[in-house]
This record gives C-alpha cells, sequence and structure tokens, in this order.
C-alpha cells in the first residue's frame, strides 16, 4: 500500500468541503430578506427574556468524563496492534493470551477504581 | 483510456456524494412516510411536480407515495432566511455546519459498497480509498463530527444549544469506547495467521462466506449496533435535541442551509453507520449465510458487481428502516442513564466479550 492509496481521500475532503461552501453561499444568495430587530437577535429562550450570562457554566462531571475517555481511548488503540498479530503468534506458539490478559485486567481494575470513586456518578 | 486519474477520481468523489445526498433527502421522506405509517397518519401526500406529477395512472400514484417530497424540503432550506443572530461567534457559526457535514461524507471512501471479479478469479472491491487501516480511518474520522457539535453549541452563544451540545459531546465520546472495543473480536478472527494483518472492511466482509458474525458474535453486534444508535443521536439516544428541555439541541439558533446542512450530516452518518452495520455483521454482499454469490453462478462480471451492489444496498435500506421503527418504538432515556449505560454497563460487557473471544480463540487455534 501507498500513500497514493489515499489520494481519494483528499479529493472527498476537498469535494464536501467545496459543496459545503456552495450550498452555505447560495442559501445565504437566495435566502429571503428579513428585517434586523433586538428581539431576533437575542438568544432564543423560548419566547422569554434572556436571563443572565449567556454562557452559562455547567457540571464538572462533562471535564471528568472526557479525560477518562481519552484514557480509556488510548488504551483501545493500543489494542489495534495485538488484534492483527495474535493468530499469528498463537500459530507461532510465542506467548500472548498471557501478557494481553494482564493488560485488559489492569484496563478492568482502572474502570472499576473509576466506578468506586464515584467517577462516573450523574445522579448527585 | 487516457482520461486523467485525477479527473477520474473527481468524477467518482462526486458520484459518491450525489448518491449519498440522495440517499440522505429520500431518507428524510422514509422517516416522514414510516413514522405516519407507525402512528396510523398518512405523510406527505400532495407535493407534485408539474408535468410530472400529471403522468397517467403511476403519476398520481407516485404523488400519494411522497416521491416529489425531497424537492421541495430542498427548495424550502435555500429560500428561507439566513439568520445569523447578532450575539454569536460568526466565524464558528458558519465553521460548524461544515464541519458537522465534512467527515460524514468523507468517511464513505472507506466503506466498499459491493465487490467485482474479473475473469481470472481476482477479486476487486467498490470502493473508493482501498486503504488496509479501513475500519480505524472510519472510526478517527467519524469522530470528527463531535466537534461540529462542540462548536454548533459553544459558538451560538445562547443557553440552550450550550448545553445540548456539550451533553451530545460527551454522549458521543462515551459510547465510542464501547463500539471500539466491540469490534476487536471480529478483528481477531478476520486476521487468520500467515495473512497479512488488515482492518479492511472489504476482507472483513469476504470473511463472512459461512457464518456471519452477527450469528458468531451476538453480543458484539448488540453492543455495536447500540453504540451506532447513540453515535448518530437518535432516539432513544437524542440527548442533544431532546425538544421537551432543550429546544432543538445545539442547532436551537440555526436557521436555512446551515441547519440544513446538520440535518444532512446526521443522516449521512446514519447511512454510512448502517452500511458499516452491514459489512461488519451481516454478511456484506452474501445473500445468506454459508451462501455466496459465486456458489450461486454470479460470480464473475458485470452481473455479479451488480447483484453484490443491491444485496448490499437492500440490506443497508433495512437497516435504514430499523432505526426508523426504534424511534417510534422506545422513550427516550434520562441523560444519567444514557451515560451509566454507555460507562457501566456496555463497556464492561464489551470487555468481558473481547476476553471470552480471545481465549476461545486461543483455545480453538491451538487445539485444532
Amino acid at each position: 500500500m501507498e500513500v497514493s492509496d489515499f489520494a481519494p481521500v483528499l479529493v472527498q475532503v476537498a469535494f464536501a468541503a467545496g459543496l459545503a461552501g456552495v450550498i452555505l453561499t447560495a442559501s445565504h444568495l437566495f435566502g429571503q430578506r428579513g428585517s434586523k430587530g433586538i428581539i431576533k437577535n437575542s438568544a432564543y429562550e423560548c419566547g422569554i427574556k434572556s436571563e443572565g450570562k449567556t454562557s452559562t457554566r455547567f457540571s464538572v462531571k462533562f471535564y471528568v468524563t472526557a479525560m477518562l475517555f481519552i484514557l480509556f481511548d488510548i488504551e483501545v488503540l493500543f489494542l489495534i496492534p495485538w488484534v492483527l498479530v495474535y493468530r499469528d503468534f498463537i500459530a507461532n506458539s510465542l506467548p500472548i493470551l498471557g501478557p494481553i490478559l494482564f493488560f485488559l485486567t489492569v484496563l478492568v481494575v482502572g474502570l472499576v477504581y473509576e466506578i468506586k470513586k464515584g467517577g462516573l456518578d450523574w445522579e448527585k | 483510456m487516457d482520461v486523467n486519474p485525477v479527473i477520474l477520481k473527481f468524477v467518482y468523489a462526486a458520484t459518491v456524494v450525489s448518491v449519498i445526498m440522495g440517499l440522505c433527502s429520500y431518507a428524510v421522506l422514509a422517516e416522514r412516510k414510516i413514522s405516519s405509517w407507525i402512528q396510523g397518519r398518512v405523510g406527505p401526500n400532495r407535493t407534485s411536480l408539474p408535468l410530472i406529477g400529471g403522468i397517467p395512472l403511476i403519476g398520481k400514484f407516485l404523488t400519494r407515495l411522497g416521491i416529489y417530497q425531497p424537492v421541495p424540503d430542498g427548495l424550502k432550506f435555500l429560500f428561507k432566511e439566513d439568520v445569523v443572530p447578532a450575539h454569536v461567534n460568526k466565524f464558528y457559526f458558519i465553521m460548524a455546519p461544515v464541519i458537522a457535514l465534512v467527515p460524514a461524507l468523507t468517511t464513505v471512501v472507506v466503506v466498499p459498497f459491493g465487490r467485482f471479479v474479473t475473469e481470472a478469479g481476482e477479486v476487486i472491491p467498490l470502493v473508493l480509498a482501498n486503504v488496509n487501516v479501513g475500519l480505524l480511518f472510519l472510526f478517527a474520522i467519524s469522530s470528527l463530527g463531535v466537534y461540529g457539535v462542540v462548536l454548533a453549541g459553544w459558538s451560538s452563544n445562547s443557553k440552550y444549544p450550550f448545553l445540548g451540545g456539550i451533553r451530545a459531546s460527551a454522549q458521543m465520546i462515551s459510547y465510542e469506547l464501547a463500539m471500539g472495543v466491540s469490534v476487536l473480536p471480529i478483528l481477531i478472527w478476520v486476521n487468520a495467521p500467515g495473512r497479512e494483518g488488515t482492518l479492511n472492511l472489504f476482507d472483513i466482509a469476504q470473511a463472512q462466506s459461512g457464518f456471519w458474525f452477527a450469528m458468531w458474535m451476538p453480543v458484539s453486534a448488540i453492543i455495536f449496533l447500540v453504540c451506532l444508535f447513540a453515535e448518530t443521536n437518535r432516539l432513544p439516544f437524542d440527548m442533544a435535541e431532546s425538544e421537551t428541555e432543550l429546544v432543538s439541541g445545539f442547532h436551537t439558533e440555526y436557521s436555512s442551509f446551515k441547519f440544513g446542512l446538520f440535518f444532512v450530516g446526521e443522516y449521512a452518518h446514519m447511512v454510512v453507520g448502517s452500511c458499516v452495520f452491514t459489512l461488519l455483521f451481516l454478511g456484506g454482499w452474501n445473500p445468506m449465510p454459508f451462501v455466496t454469490l459465486e456458489a450461486l453462478g454470479f460470480g464473475e462480471g458485470i452481473l455479479g458487481a451488480i447483484l453484490s451492489v443491491g444485496i448490499f444496498s437492500g440490506k443497508m435500506c433495512g437497516m435504514m428502516f430499523f432505526f426508523m421503527w426504534i424511534r417510534w418504538t422506545l422513550p427516550r432515556f434520562r441523560y444519567d442513564q444514557v451515560m451509566k449505560l454507555g460507562w457501566k454497563i456496555l463497556l464492561p460487557l464489551s470487555i468481558a466479550n473481547l476476553v471470552v473471544y480471545t481465549i476461545f480463540i486461543f483455545y480453538l487455534d491451538t487445539k485444532l
């Protein structure tokens, strides 16, 4: 496989971005023109006047989720090279079952710790 | 054939994009029609184009089916006022729909939609980019779609879109984990000893000439399916736009075709998701478990290729119908239930599933 095999990806990205650009421009050009007004320019909150800051504070749980996601996603990525060679290793009777079970155990211990610590509780 | 290969690539890209766009617009129609059937309504049945609507016999029938509905839908997107409210962050506000659409259309390049067997017996996939990182590429690019959602929510500078965007992003990243782990048993099985390592979707589909993976790894299939619903923000996981609490979530402030791009992006994700599920679990273009097209005598040439594309699209449409069916069957979850399902049920279950198949395949390969 060569780098040139990825050329269609580049073409597709260019095409999709171009298409989106053309559609947005066309929509801007052909769209109806309405009058501007204070009401129209205010944030939509079901017809009630907007109160307080527009950028509200939000639960810290979202940050925690994002961080945990990164940790676990990297661990999943580490598994991808393993799945490619697993059966080859078995066929050549190289040790692989023990090490990978150890790796998965570490992953599970991390998850259990996280749950026990309440890092994933949303009710409180 | 001395057509410039670059031009040819553009032609292929244009064809695939227009097919996907067409599928999306008709998926919207199908959604409306199926919703109305399930609820005992009629659905769109009046739209008619001049001249075409007057065709004798079938003209009226097609109108009743709502076949022309996507045309006025698109035109309405185009001709409605393109409101950019004063309180938004303009640059990101306009960028967000583009960012939502581009990954959705880009993932299509690695999805094979059929196969062509030459007379020499060589099997060629019908795919834009036949790369061996296939599935990994697909996961990587499709998860970029979350940036569109986050940016839309944040740049709107308004409460409902903000909450909708942040909820949707947390949900999408949570379910990506279980999705990634659930496909690993398949990849282990496909990468048989002695062959070059591959994550190519075409090879995975070709490996299902016997058992389909949905039969051989049902738990993986169920986890993947649930995660697919969560990733595409479909009911029962549409936290992002739970209209009773967040108006319409991250695209509350959007109008005209900017909203339309989000809409198309969402349906494109659904189309690609259905394709991937078909390829991974439903045997791709194999008509039945243990029955390949070759065995039925349609192996070689154009006929075999057309049949493979037909069978694949049939399965894909079945999956799309399933998406819409589920929408009117299950009620929406509460947000904490969604997160609990993702992290405390699906993720441990998918890891357990992986361990079971790891040991099982080890046993199979050593003892047999």
